[in-house]
């Protein structure tokens, strides 16, 4: 399949142009109805930013935007850390005592449920008396994401070639130095992907945060949720419509990044 | 093994022997050195002498260990029993960082983020050399290796002539006491390869380096290296000079894994001093090919079941038998062309013997118009002296 | 996973700290969710009792112990609430995994027979929909599907129905939140299987006399299955425990236990029985949660 220029039969197309409209049509007539100068969805009113505005002009909205960006941020920056040397240590350590356990630590909030995660993280802000709010979602969400860096990063060192770290201690770096002349700039756009990963999982987040959040530290999904319980809100689109377009920059920055990498990664090696 | 060093007087200087220092160190001493991966032994008591100045080659098959040994040289791996001393000093337990050993790797492993001139001035940045003299030492690679003009060039805008050109000038820019190349022209083409075997030879005749090569092309070893060490299954099978490798090898193995040989098996029938101008000859009764002569090896046989060993283009053809008294041509066997390849330079026949044995022959073809050319089925006389086989135990 | 070299301890030193913080804040809550379910509910801050104060001494602590009992856990089991629930939970992500892998397979398949090219834009276009906040994606469906929304306005339009259909609080509506959002943890495990298959295993297949049909039952599919185990468990340990989709797009007649845990916490309040819930959960997905890692250990491996 790596190489096929096998012909695509009729089926194929078919169900990959239908399983792509059906991926994307909701979030393009989300997008389309951000616009609607009407309130009501039966009726399309034209071209309106007043959804926007008043966004903006909702305060609580906002704050909890600023909230989900700041935790984005600084749990992504965490979670890349401890994801990247994870990373280093499964695909360059070898065996080591307890291997099988860090890995199964680390690639399973992978796939647990959500809710047992929040839950077992907020009681154990409650046993050691953490005060509940900025801090205990930061901490959450870089458990929740640290696994997903670690992947990302791991597959692009296994990809690597090992002879350049050899290369480079063959010239007179040791492990170390090697590690950081070497394979360091060559993983930078992986890492970098990995942020973002993190970054944008960490602003989508609905339960993990509603249990590890304290009072007054709502972040965005937290708000959204509560209001799209109450029924679909117009502003909620203009909302959404903001954050597809901040994810959109954030993915083209990424596979920018990662095309970067591919160009890079590929050791000068004969034909 | 120790390496062979006995020169019959009819063997002419090659120019490629590079006169050995007569007494002193070598320049690295492998010690009884052995490395095992789990089950596998893949260096097996394994050692040799290298002197500086030379251009060795370590040739074998793949899995020998040639690599693994070559990778032990330059740190990579740690060798489980044995010593490594280069200029008398062991360093087989030193990281590759702080050995002044440099390698120059199969694969080129140039770093794809740094342009030419930064892949080999990396090394000497490591050295902690001055700025200046890192520039200095830099063009001087660079013209070394005739890549003025490409400096700034990243990797992946090189070709991979190039390519080669920048991994050697970064493994010599730290002017190592010894230089290791894993299998260096194994990717590329036939004519790239032939020119840059003779850059290469030249350049460490020029520098006086030792060189250390690893190769399982046979062509590459016998045309760069002063001496060849054969290698299967993690031990040296014989230490010589191409010449001696190629005439004088000392197993069957050897004599079959370089170049083309005819091998006849028999058992020693008598010592013979009929002819006393020439060398004592030993007759061998052979099971396909009748009664062969042979020239008296110079250490005794001790076994009873030996083997012949002829090169093809000893083996000469002629249509009607030699005169009988000419005493080179005292192996002389009656016999039927089977198959006629012609390769250009010479042309390879297959002779079946009326005794059941196939040769190979293989002659020079000197002129263009050759119309004495065999043909097949022609009935020929396949005919060699005494003194071009080689006897080997079995 | 390499051989041994001098990369080797540097490396393994590198796990400490991810290690110390998986430990502390995966390992050890799990800890606190058992201890908590052998608890009773209590009107106090933190709402369950015995509560284990380090500073009131051991006896303290051996009495606090006495006091857990597994009241909780018969409680799940006796009333039919949880046991349904833990049923439908089961019963819906088998059923929503079945319908991912009946989706989700043509269109990996097609996406690993596309041109070079083509593969690298198609994946990029998988994964952006996973990107896009999850939450805003049901929330599209939510628009289109409500009373008033645009699927009924075409429907009406197009005489198909004569008055607005309830798709909402349904099971359909579930199943295709579902289906919606977790489409691409089918389609990239299994393109990721079957962009690495040769197709010079096809071409044999078909030199050997076999339709094209009988090719990819019989060489394609069996290969992909490595593919199929990942996709499907990643699929259904997750969406067992899912929480918003059913909660914004399902009835509210049955519940999924995610959304039990969720009310039992939040609504009343009951943090040991929510806990006794995650701890149940958990042992239900043991399996699976095995069976996962060891297929995610050989993958990585192999890679």
């Amino acid at each position: 399949m790596a190489r096929a220029a096998s012909k695509l039969s009729r089926f194929n197309i078919a169900a990959l142009a239908l399983g792509f409209a059906f991926l994307y049509l909701p979030i393009v007539i989300l997008i389309i109805y951000s616009f609607n100068a009407s309130r009501l969805v039966t009726v399309w009113g034209g071209w309106s930013l007043r959804w926007y505005n008043e966004f903006f002009n909702d305060t609580a909205m906002i704050d909890a935007a600023w909230m989900s960006l700041r935790v984005g941020a600084t749990s992504a920056t965490l979670a890349t850390l401890l994801g990247t040397l994870a990373a280093i240590a499964l695909s360059r350590g070898a065996g080591f005592k307890g291997r099988t356990l860090f890995s199964g630590m680390l690639y399973a909030p992978l796939v647990m449920p959500e809710v047992i995660t929040g839950l077992s993280l907020l009681l154990l802000f409650v046993a050691i008396n953490a005060e509940r709010g900025f801090w205990t979602v930061v901490i959450a969400h870089t458990t929740l994401t640290m696994c997903f860096v670690a992947v990302v990063v791991q597959a692009r060192l296994g990809a690597l070639d090992r002879s350049l770290e050899e290369a480079a201690m063959d010239l007179g770096c040791d492990p170390v130095r090697a590690f950081l002349a070497v394979t360091l700039p060559l993983i930078v756009p992986s890492v970098a992907a990995g942020w973002m990963l993190a970054f944008t999982l960490s602003l989508d987040d609905l339960v993990i945060a509603s249990f590890t959040t304290g009072p007054g530290s709502a972040t965005l999904p937290i708000r959204i949720y509560s209001e799209v319980r109450l029924g679909v809100k117009p502003e909620i689109n203009a909302i959404c419509t903001l954050v597809v377009a901040l994810i959109a920059v954030v993915i083209v920055v990424a596979s920018l990044a990662s095309k970067i990498s591919d160009a890079r990664g590929k050791s000068a090696a004969p034909l | 093994m120790t390496e062979d060093t006995a020169k019959t007087a009819s063997e002419a200087d090659s120019p490629q022997s590079i006169p050995q220092p007569a007494s002193g160190t070598p320049l690295l001493r492998i010690d009884a050195v052995v490395k095992t991966f789990g089950q596998f032994r893949a260096v097996d008591v394994l050692s040799l002498d290298i002197h500086a100045g030379e251009f060795f080659a370590l040739l074998g098959p793949s899995g020998c260990g040639k690599t693994t040994l070559l990778r032990m040289l330059a740190g990579f791996e740690a060798p489980d029993a044995g010593r490594i001393l280069l200029d008398g000093k062991d360093i087989a337990q030193i990281p590759p960082h702080q050995r002044p050993v440099n390698m120059m790797f199969q694969n080129y492993a140039l770093f794809p983020h740094l342009n030419v001139r930064d892949n080999i001035a990396f090394g000497l940045k490591r050295a902690g050399m001055a700025s200046a003299d890192i520039n200095a030492r830099v063009n001087e690679m660079v013209a070394l290796v005739k890549l003025d003009g490409f400096e700034k060039r990243k990797p992946d805008q090189l070709s991979g002539g190039q390519r080669q050109r920048v991994a050697l000038a970064r493994s010599l820019a730290r002017r190592p006491r010894l230089l290791l190349l894993d299998e260096p022209l194994a990717a590329l083409d036939k004519k790239l390869r032939e020119s840059t075997q003779l850059e290469l030879m030249e350049l460490q005749r020029r520098l006086g380096l030792t060189f250390i090569i690893v190769t399982h092309d046979q062509q590459e070893a016998m045309t760069m290296a002063g001496r060849i060490g054969v290698m299967d299954a993690g031990r040296l099978e014989q230490v010589a000079t191409p010449r001696e490798l190629y005439e004088a090898p000392r197993s069957r193995w050897i004599a079959e894994f370089v170049g083309d040989i005819n091998l006849l098996e028999g058992k020693f029938e008598t010592s013979d001093a009929s002819y006393p101008t020439m060398a004592r000859r030993v007759a061998i009764a052979t099971s396909e090919a009748g009664t062969i002569y042979v020239a008296e090896p110079r250490e005794p046989l001790t076994k009873v079941n030996l083997c012949i060993a002829i090169r093809p283009e000893k083996v000469k053809l002629s249509r009607r038998a030699p005169a009988s008294d000419d005493a080179r041509a005292i192996n002389r066997l009656d016999g039927v062309v089977t198959d006629v390849s012609y390769l250009g330079g010479m042309t390879s026949y297959k002779v079946k013997l009326d005794t059941g044995a196939v040769l190979r022959s293989s002659m020079a073809n000197t002129a263009r118009l050759d119309l004495d050319a065999y043909s097949l089925s022609q009935r020929v006389v396949a005919w060699f002296s005494p003194e071009d086989c080689v006897v080997l135990e079995q | 996973m390499s051989a041994p070299s001098i990369f080797t301890r540097p490396a393994r030193l590198a796990a400490i700290a991810p290690y110390l913080w998986m430990a502390l804040f995966f390992l050890v809550p799990f800890l606190f969710v058992l201890k908590i379910s052998l608890s009773q509910t209590a009107i106090a801050q933190p709402p369950y009792t015995p509560v284990f104060d380090v500073a009131e001494g051991w006896e303290a602590i051996k009495a606090a112990f006495t006091a857990l009992s597994f009241d909780n856990f018969r409680l799940l089991a006796s009333d039919d609430l949880y046991v349904l629930s833990y049923l439908r939970s089961l019963l819906v992500a088998a059923i929503s995994t079945s319908i991912l892998l009946v989706i989700g397979y043509p269109i990996a398949y097609g996406m690993a027979r596309l041109p070079q090219r083509w593969q690298a834009i198609a994946m990029m276009l998988v994964i952006v929909p996973f990107w896009t906040s999850f939450l805003i994606r049901i929330y599209a469906w939510i628009n289109i599907l409500q009373h008033d929304g645009l699927l009924n306005q075409i429907l009406l339009a197009l005489h198909v129905v004569s008055t607005p259909v309830v798709w909402l609080s349904t099971d359909g509506a579930m199943y295709l939140g579902i289906v919606y959002s977790y489409l691409p943890f089918m389609i990239l495990p299994l393109y990721a299987t079957l962009s690495k298959m040769d197709p010079a295993l096809l071409e044999a297949a078909n030199d050997l006399g076999a339709s094209p049909r009988q090719a990819f039952w019989r060489v394609t599919f069996p290969l992909s299955l490595p593919g199929i185990g990942a996709g499907a468990l990643l699929c259904f340990i997750p969406i067992v425990g899912e929480f918003v989709i059913p909660d914004l797009l399902a009835g509210s007649d049955a519940l999924m236990i995610g959304q039990t845990l969720w009310l039992e916490f939040f609504t009343n309040k009951d943090w040991p029985v929510a806990s006794a819930t995650a701890v149940v959960l958990l042992l239900l997905l043991l399996a699976p949660l095995l069976l996962y890692d060891r297929l995610q250990r050989r993958q990585l491996e192999r890679a």
